[in-house]
C-alpha cells in the first residue's frame, strides 16, 4: 500500500489529542454564583489517522462519543483541545467562514433519512442545495448536476424524483437523496453516521453496497459511524471501537473480529443476535449498562462491567453499592431486610472514593458490617471487585474500606492493533503482582 | 392461544388497509413464538388485534381463542379483564410507557390493585419486589422515579410491571429496538427464560432475524399480512421453505456475511396487494401460476406449513402454471 511509503502524503485527515466537552448547565443557584457544575466529556483524549481512500469504522454504544467524535471532526461542535488536521490544514480553530468553504470537501450523512430532508423542499431543491449555498451553478447546469446526482446514487429516471417531496419517498430512497446531496460537490471525505441503522433490514445492504460503489468509483474516504459490529465488519477496512470518549481498540477489521483483544470489544461481538439456528442467547455478557458519561468510573471505565478486572483497573466506592445491589435484587424479602439493616447510609458511597467509611445500621456495629461483608465474599469469590480490595477495618460504627489506587489505562501497539487495557500492559500487571504481594 | 382466520383492516382516505389477511396461529402453553417480518406487513396490527387492542376505524373478524373464549367478539369490558392478568403487552419504548411523576412502586401498586383488589399492602410489595428482583431490579430503587433509570433497567421494568400479574401470555413488539447490543442480549436473555422462570408463553414480534433464532422455539414469518412460513425456528431457519424466508435470510447482515444480497423492490401496498402470490413481484422463483392464483396453504415434514405453489398442491396448478416468470427489472424507483 502506498501509505506505507508516503504516510504524509495519504493521510486526509489526523486527528491529535482531541477533547470534546459539554459543560453541564447545574442548578439556577450554582449559575448565579458562576460555579460550573461539571462537564461531560464527550470525547476524551482520542488520536488517529484517516488514510486516503480508506473506511475507517466509530464503533460504540450509545453514550460512546461516536456522533459527537464525527461532528467535531467537521467542525460542526467546537473542540476543547487537540488538534483536527484536513489536508495538512488545522481546521479546530477556523471561524465559521473559513470551514464553511472546507466544507465542499467534507460532507456528512446524518442517521434519520426522515430528518435530514426538509420536508417544504423538493427533491431537487434539497440536494442542489449545497449547488445553491456555495454559489456553485444555476439554471440548466444546477438541474443537470442535481440529476446527475440523483442518478449516480441510482434515482434514476431523475426526472421522477425531481419534483417529487420527502414524503413521496420511502425510506430508502430518501437516504439515497440524501447521499446524492452530500456527494454532489465531489467531497474528499464522508462522515456516514449511522446511515442504514433507521432502515429495514432488506433496504440496509442496498444502501451500503451504493455506499461501497460509490467509494469505488470516486475514492471517497469514509468515516462509518455505527453502533451495529456486523454492518462494520462488511464494510469498514480499520475499526476504531469508543467506550465512554475513549478509544479503546484500534485496528485493521479482520483483526477486531478475528482477535478481538479488548474485554469490551468481546463482549460486543459475543452480543450480536445471529440468524444462526444452533447458537443460543449468550450467558457471559457484561452486567450493567454504559455508565453516566458526566462521572465515569475511575481507572478504565470499563471495569464495573469488565469479568477480568484486577487490582489496579479502578475499584471504588460506587463498585461496591453496585454490588450490594445486585446481591440484594436476587434475595428474598426477608433476607435482604437483614442485610439491608446491618448497613447504614449507601449513598454516600456514591461519591467516587478509593478510601471511604461503609456506615453501619442503627443498633449494629461496624464489626456485624464486616462479617457482612466477609460472608459476600466468601458466597461470590469469583466477583471482581474482591481483587480490588486492600484492606476492612472494623471500627465503632462502620467499615473503614480502603482499595488500591487505580491506574489509567493507556493506549498501546499490540500486533497489528493498538489496545487500551490493562491485561496488555506489562507495567500494569507487574504492579497488580505487587499489590496482591503487599496484603498476603 | 388460537387464531383462526383472523382479519383486521383499516379504513383510509385511499381506501381499505388490509393489515392482516386471514390469519391463523396457534401458540402453546409456555412456548415462545417468533414473528418476522419486513416493517409494513402487518406484524405489529397483528400482535394488537390478538389483544383487541385497535385503533378507531379498525374492524377485526374471525377467531382469538382463548380458553374457549372468542376475543374478537368480546365485550370491551370482558377484555379489560383478560389483559394483564391473562394476556400483557410490552411495547418498543419504555420510557413512554412509564408515568414520569409516579414511583416504580406506584406502577406496580396501581396494576396490581386494578387486577387483584383483594391484596393487602405487604403482599402487593413482596411481588413487586420479587418480580423486579427476578429482573435485576433491586429493592433499594423501588421508590424512585422511572428517569432515574437506565433504557435497559425501564425496559426490565416494563417487563415486571408485565408479569407481576402472572399472564399466560406475553407479547413483546420490537422490545429491545432501541437498546445498545449488550443490553439487547442481556433483554433477549430474560425473555428466553420466561418459560422456565414464570410459565409464561411469549408471542416476539421483530424485523431482525438474528433474535428470532436466538429466542425462539417456533417461527413465522409474515409478509403482506399473512402468513406465509411457519415451523421450529431451527427448521425454517437452515432449510427455508419460501423463498421471501430464503432471501429475507439471505440479506440479514451478519458477522458472517460475506456478500451483500437484497431483495429486489418493497413489500406491497396493502390497500390493492398484488394478485396471486402477494410477493410474485419479487419472488426469484415466481411461476406463471404465481400471478394468477392464490397459493394454498401447504403442510410439510414435521410441524411446518408454508403458503407457496413451489409445495403445491400439485393438481391445482394449471398445465402452463409451472413455467417460471419472466422477470421484469425492478428499477430503485420501486425500492423501500
Amino acid at each position: 500500500m502506498s501509505a506505507l511509503e508516503s504516510p504524509q502524503e495519504d493521510v486526509l485527515v489526523s486527528v491529535r489529542g482531541l477533547k470534546t466537552y459539554y459543560s453541564l448547565r447545574g442548578s439556577f443557584g450554582q449559575r448565579l454564583v458562576g460555579r460550573e457544575a461539571g462537564h461531560v466529556k464527550a470525547v476524551d483524549d482520542v488520536s488517529f489517522d484517516l488514510y486516503r481512500g480508506e473506511v475507517l469504522g466509530l464503533v460504540g454504544e450509545s453514550g460512546s462519543g461516536k456522533t459527537t467524535l464525527g461532528r467535531t471532526l467537521l467542525g460542526l461542535v467546537p473542540a476543547t483541545e487537540g488538534t483536527v488536521t484536513f489536508e495538512g490544514e488545522e481546521i479546530t480553530h477556523k471561524s465559521e467562514r473559513d470551514l464553511r468553504a472546507l466544507r465542499r470537501r467534507m460532507q456528512i450523512v446524518f442517521q434519520d433519512p426522515h430528518a435530514s430532508l426538509n420536508p417544504a423542499m423538493t427533491i431537487e431543491q434539497s440536494v442542489g442545495h449545497p449547488l445553491t449555498i456555495h454559489r456553485i451553478a444555476r439554471g440548466g447546469e444546477y438541474r443537470r448536476r442535481v440529476s446527475e446526482a440523483l442518478e449516480t446514487v441510482g434515482l434514476a429516471p431523475a426526472e421522477q424524483f425531481l419534483d417529487k417531496y420527502p414524503s413521496d419517498l420511502s425510506g430508502g430512497q430518501k437516504q439515497r437523496a440524501v447521499i446524492a446531496r452530500a456527494i454532489i460537490l465531489n467531497p474528499l471525505l464522508l462522515v456516514a453516521d449511522e446511515p442504514v441503522s433507521m432502515l429495514d433490514m432488506s433496504v440496509r445492504a442496498k444502501i451500503l453496497e451504493l455506499m461501497l460503489n460509490l467509494k469505488r468509483e470516486f475514492r471517497f474516504t469514509y468515516l462509518y459511524i455505527t453502533h451495529d459490529l456486523a454492518t462494520a465488519k462488511f464494510f469498514c477496512d480499520r475499526i476504531a471501537i469508543l467506550y465512554l470518549g475513549r478509544i479503546v481498540e484500534m485496528g485493521p477489521s479482520a483483526a477486531i473480529y478475528d482477535d478481538p483483544k479488548h474485554p469490551y470489544t468481546k463482549a460486543l461481538l459475543r452480543a450480536i443476535p445471529e440468524p444462526d439456528p444452533l447458537r443460543s442467547v449468550p450467558r457471559d455478557l457484561p452486567r450493567g449498562e454504559v455508565p453516566d458519561a458526566a462521572s465515569p468510573p475511575l481507572g478504565c471505565s470499563f471495569h464495573p462491567r469488565c469479568s477480568v478486572a484486577f487490582e489496579v483497573c479502578g475499584w471504588e466506592s460506587r463498585d461496591l453499592r453496585d454490588l450490594l445491589e445486585i446481591r440484594w435484587a436476587q434475595l428474598s424479602e426477608a433476607e435482604f431486610e437483614a442485610e439491608r439493616s446491618t448497613i447504614g447510609d449507601i449513598v454516600p458511597l456514591d461519591a467516587p472514593s478509593t478510601s471511604f467509611r461503609l456506615a453501619a445500621g442503627s443498633g449494629r456495629e461496624g464489626g456485624d458490617v464486616l462479617t457482612l461483608l466477609e460472608t459476600i465474599r466468601r458466597e461470590t469469590p469469583d466477583e471482581p471487585f474482591w481483587k480490588g480490595v486492600r484492606k476492612l477495618t472494623a471500627a465503632d460504627r462502620y467499615v473503614e474500606v480502603e482499595l488500591f489506587t487505580p491506574l489509567v489505562p493507556r493506549l498501546l501497539p499490540l500486533g497489528s492493533s493498538q489496545v487500551e487495557c490493562h491485561l496488555y500492559d506489562h507495567d500494569a500487571l507487574q504492579e497488580a503482582g505487587n499489590r496482591r504481594a503487599e496484603t498476603l | 392461544m388460537s387464531v383462526r382466520a383472523l382479519r383486521v383492516y383499516y379504513g383510509t382516505l385511499r381506501g381499505t388497509v388490509r393489515a392482516v389477511d386471514g390469519v391463523s396461529l396457534d401458540i402453546g402453553a409456555g412456548e415462545v413464538l417468533g414473528l418476522v417480518g419486513e416493517s409494513g406487513c402487518g406484524k405489529s396490527t397483528l400482535g394488537r388485534g390478538i389483544l383487541g387492542l385497535l385503533p378507531e376505524g379498525a374492524a377485526s373478524d374471525g377467531e382469538v381463542l382463548y380458553n374457549g373464549q372468542n376475543l374478537v367478539t368480546m365485550s370491551d369490558k370482558e377484555l379489560r379483564g383478560l389483559r394483564g392478568p391473562e394476556l400483557g403487552l410490552i411495547f418498543q419504548e419504555p420510557m413512554t410507557r412509564l408515568n414520569p411523576l409516579m414511583r416504580i412502586e406506584e406502577h406496580f401498586a396501581e396494576t396490581l390493585k386494578q387486577h387483584e383488589p383483594s391484596l393487602d399492602n405487604r403482599e402487593v410489595r413482596r411481588r413487586s419486589l420479587e418480580t423486579l428482583g427476578r429482573m435485576g431490579i433491586p429493592p433499594t430503587r423501588f421508590r424512585q422515579y422511572p428517569h432515574e433509570f437506565s433504557g435497559g433497567m425501564r425496559q426490565r421494568i416494563m417487563i415486571a410491571l408485565a408479569l407481576v400479574l402472572r399472564p399466560k401470555l406475553l407479547i413483546a413488539d420490537e422490545p429491545t429496538t432501541s437498546l445498545d447490543v449488550i443490553v439487547e442480549a442481556q433483554i433477549l436473555r430474560i425473555l428466553a427464560d420466561l418459560r422456565e422462570d414464570f410459565g409464561t408463553a411469549l408471542l416476539l414480534i421483530t424485523h431482525n432475524l438474528g433474535i428470532v433464532a436466538e429466542a425462539c422455539d417456533r417461527v413465522a414469518v409474515m409478509y403482506a399480512g399473512q402468513i406465509v412460513e411457519e415451523g421450529s425456528a431451527r427448521q425454517v431457519f437452515s432449510e427455508p421453505a419460501h423463498p421471501y424466508t430464503r432471501e429475507l435470510l439471505r440479506s440479514t447482515i451478519s458477522l458472517d456475511t460475506t456478500k451483500l444480497h437484497s431483495i429486489p423492490g418493497a413489500p406491497p401496498n396493502l390497500i390493492a396487494p398484488p394478485s396471486g402470490c402477494r410477493f410474485h413481484p419479487r419472488c426469484p422463483d415466481a411461476m406463471h401460476v404465481c400471478v394468477t392464483k392464490a397459493p394454498i396453504e401447504q403442510a410439510l415434514d414435521g410441524s411446518r406449513r408454508v403458503l407457496c405453489w413451489l409445495h403445491g398442491p400439485a393438481g391445482e396448478v394449471p398445465d402452463d402454471g409451472w413455467s417460471q416468470l419472466e422477470r421484469q427489472q425492478i428499477a430503485v424507483a420501486e425500492e423501500a
